[in-house]
């Protein structure tokens, strides 16, 4: 016991009980994260609070979470988390403290504000555990000098015009693929969800029943995977996440490329993208069902259960999430959760024009989720992320579709016994 | 103080014995002192080792998932029964140990050998070749793995450029569901084969000229002199090299997640019982059956310690 006291204490740093001044902020590497960065000497020195930042890659980042709440252990105070993937195995766990009363206590901050979606994602069990951070959509990223060079004035409206074009293209352009996605299993489930939903799937259907052998999804998956192994990168490997995908769009080694608006800086900084000046944004294009790509908060921050400073944690987030940092923010290149502040002309006002178009079509038939909405979301994925590669790689992707089919309506039953 | 007033070695004997004036507590720490003054190594050892391997054998007769502070039930056996009867992850997992392991200890002893014979007599520029070869083994594991990532890549990566200057088409390397497991040997390799090098050339410059003189001259060639003389001698320094380097080959992970990812990649195809272990606690969040997954690898390795080192007292 005294030796459980004693690690607390040191562990608190200056800490007294629950009136530390220093707030423990644990941080994804992130665009958002580097904006703040900068404006936090702002509010140290309005608050009086010292705020430590901890950041992390998003693999880090779970581990870390993982080892830290697991053992209760109190030197987090506030969480930059991922609603959709750890949302609820961390709520369910009560690894999140409740801020419902918090979040209605302000009314100049505005709980109001934030969009339904968002919120529904950062509540469990009618509990607020986060708030929203970060929100995205897949778009389409073309490069404008190839389309035009094989004579086509326009971004393709629908999947199959985003085939032919990215055919003829490659035909064009020897070494340069007509597209370009992420192929790793577990890295593209979220930018196949897109797909999936354009073509009149999803992962479960409206009984709860795992819907992922459903004709539509099989046809989403085939296209998915035809559209990279056929025209895809000469040597693609099943390894992609958005780094290796967004790497080779931006060598200029690809036409076509679907992947979340919030990456949009990696491609238009002329730092990062030697297609910087070239590349256009549109609209995530039609499949049988229409245009229906994801529209999910993809980051949130929310506050330990174990912490000891909860008060001083929560002025961080009031702060973070407030309309004036929102507002920051969105100029940056980040799109938040809050409704005042994306209808504002100011907050889009230094994004390229045809991605303000693009996301304002988005909003419009968006679905909420990117990926299955379960407690052990990253097994789930593994699942359902099969299909994907044994289509890249050539396999029978019907076949591939049923055996996950299978494996996903136990994996559910199993989470719901 | 006493040793002033006898010679050192009675004072010695002095200080160790006992007499019935120093106090009860003093003989008694003095009778025991191999236990006390080990005793701080000790219970680093408990806490350190025995305590979690104690906890990680309950942990694996529970049905923990989720949080290890949630409720668990007492489950026995059934981990380990479901484990072993898994075909699909497990027993993969432990033939790509078992092909990683010997495969790189195999090439990394037989080159190190080579090598180390090489570097034996001096030469000149010897420290500088000796420099260069040590340089992998002085780099982060991650960062070695990401290097080749790198130059694997099969798009824009170095080695199919390097293929195609030879006129050679690209090979898949990493990406490649049959290739990625002998590529990340062969990166294992280039790093490790450096640590065997070191040890075997230290074994080969403390034995003595004499017996290589006398089978020199009772006429016997390098072959002869390498198979007969040093080889036996350098038996024991093999015997270390191999034990330090098979543990870690076993246990090998960075250079694994650091070119695949999660899972081994997306065929599981460089996943080995650590990483298969690592996902089953990190991203599946299902500490009994990781703990005992854990378990079994605990026991194989000390296992092919035991078979490594009862071979080698057979030996000699």
């Amino acid at each position: 016991m005294a030796a459980a006291v004693g690690l607390s204490a040191c562990g608190g740093g200056d800490a007294e009980g629950s009136g530390s001044k220093t707030v423990r902020v644990t941080l994804a590497n992130h665009v958002w994260t580097e904006n703040i960065k900068k404006a936090l000497p702002e509010f140290e020195k309005e608050s009086g609070l010292k705020v430590e930042i901890t950041q992390l890659g998003e693999d880090q980042l779970s581990d870390q979470y993982n080892v830290k709440l697991n053992a209760g252990s109190s030197d987090l105070d506030v969480m930059m988390y991922r609603p959709l993937q750890e949302g609820k195995l961390f709520a369910k766990n009560k690894y999140l403290a409740d801020l419902t009363e918090k979040v209605q206590a302000n009314k100049e901050w505005d709980w109001s504000d934030f969009k339904q979606g968002p919120v529904q994602a950062t509540t469990y069990e009618d509990k607020v555990v986060g708030v929203p951070l970060i929100t995205e959509q897949e778009v389409l990223y073309y490069r404008k000098d190839l389309l035009e060079k094989s004579g086509f004035t326009n971004p393709p409206k629908t999947l199959d015009e985003l085939k032919s074009m990215a055919a003829k293209i490659k035909a064009d352009n020897p070494g340069v693929a007509g597209f370009v996605a992420r192929t790793g299993k577990s890295p593209a489930v979220t930018q196949f969800s897109s797909f999936l939903y354009s073509f009149g799937g999803d992962f479960v259907d409206e009984s709860g029943k795992a819907a992922v052998n459903s004709p539509e999804a099989k046809q989403a998956y085939a296209f998915y995977g035809g559209l990279i192994k056929d025209l895809g990168p000469a040597n693609v490997s099943t390894d992609m996440g958005w780094p290796e995908a967004m790497a080779i769009f931006t060598q200029g080694k690809a036409a076509f490329y679907t992947e979340a608006n919030s990456l949009y800086k990696n491609a238009t900084d002329p730092a990062k993208s030697k297609v910087s000046d070239t590349v256009g944004f549109a609209a995530f294009p039609e499949g049988p069902a229409g245009s229906k790509p994801y529209d999910i908060p993809s980051w949130a921050l929310g506050v330990n259960e174990s912490s000891e400073n909860q008060e001083n944690a929560w002025k961080f987030i009031e702060w973070a999430t407030s309309k004036a940092q929102t507002l920051e923010n969105e100029k940056a290149g980040v799109p938040g959760g809050r409704t005042s502040v994306s209808s504002d002309p100011a907050a889009t006002a230094t994004y390229p024009k045809d991605l303000v178009e693009a996301n304002a079509a988005m909003s419009k038939n968006g679905v909420g989720h990117d990926r299955p909405l379960v407690v052990k979301v990253a097994e789930a994925r593994e699942i359902v992320g099969q299909p994907i590669v044994d289509a890249i790689t050539g396999k029978d992707a019907a076949a591939s579709a049923d055996a996950a089919n299978e494996a996903f309506q136990k994996f559910l039953d199993d989470e719901n016994k | 103080m006493a040793a002033t007033t006898t010679t050192p070695s009675t004072a010695r004997e002095t200080s160790l014995t006992t007499s019935a004036s120093t106090p009860a507590w003093a003989r008694w720490a003095n009778h025991h002192r191999k236990w006390l003054f080990a005793a701080p190594a000790m219970v680093f050892v408990a806490v350190l080792i025995v305590f979690p391997v104690a906890w990680t054998v309950y942990l694996s007769l529970t049905d923990a998932e989720g949080s290890v502070r949630a409720e668990s039930e007492f489950i026995g056996f059934a981990n380990y029964l479901e484990v072993l009867g898994d075909t699909e992850r497990f027993w993969p997992a432990v033939l790509r140990t078992v092909v990683f392991t010997g495969g790189v200890l195999l090439v990394e002893v037989v080159l190190g050998m080579a090598i180390a014979l090489l570097l034996w007599r001096p030469f000149k520029g010897e420290k500088w070749v000796r420099v260069a070869i040590l340089l992998p083994l002085v780099a982060t594991p991650v960062a070695v793995g990401m290097m080749w990532r790198l130059i694997f890549d099969p798009n824009i990566g170095l080695a199919n450029r390097f293929l195609a200057w030879f006129g050679l088409g690209p090979w898949p390397w990493l990406a490649g569901e049959k290739t990625a497991l002998p590529t990340t040997m062969f990166i294992d390799i280039w790093q490790w084969t450096p640590m065997i090098v070191l040890i075997l050339l230290a074994g080969l410059t403390s034995l003595s000229d004499e017996p290589q003189e006398a089978a020199l001259i009772d006429g016997a060639n390098a072959w002869q002199r390498f198979r007969h003389v040093t080889l036996p001698l350098l038996m024991p320094t093999v015997v270390v090299a191999v034990l330090l380097r098979g543990i870690d080959a076993l246990k090998t992970f960075d250079i694994l997640y650091a070119t695949k990812g999660k899972g081994g990649g997306s065929f599981h195809e460089v996943e080995t019982l650590n990483v298969y272990a690592y996902g089953l606690s990190f991203d599946y969040n299902e500490y009994g059956v990781s703990s005992a997954v854990l378990i079994i690898f605990f026991l194989i390795i000390i296992g092919s310690m035991w078979a490594v080192t009862t071979r080698r007292k057979d030996a000699a």
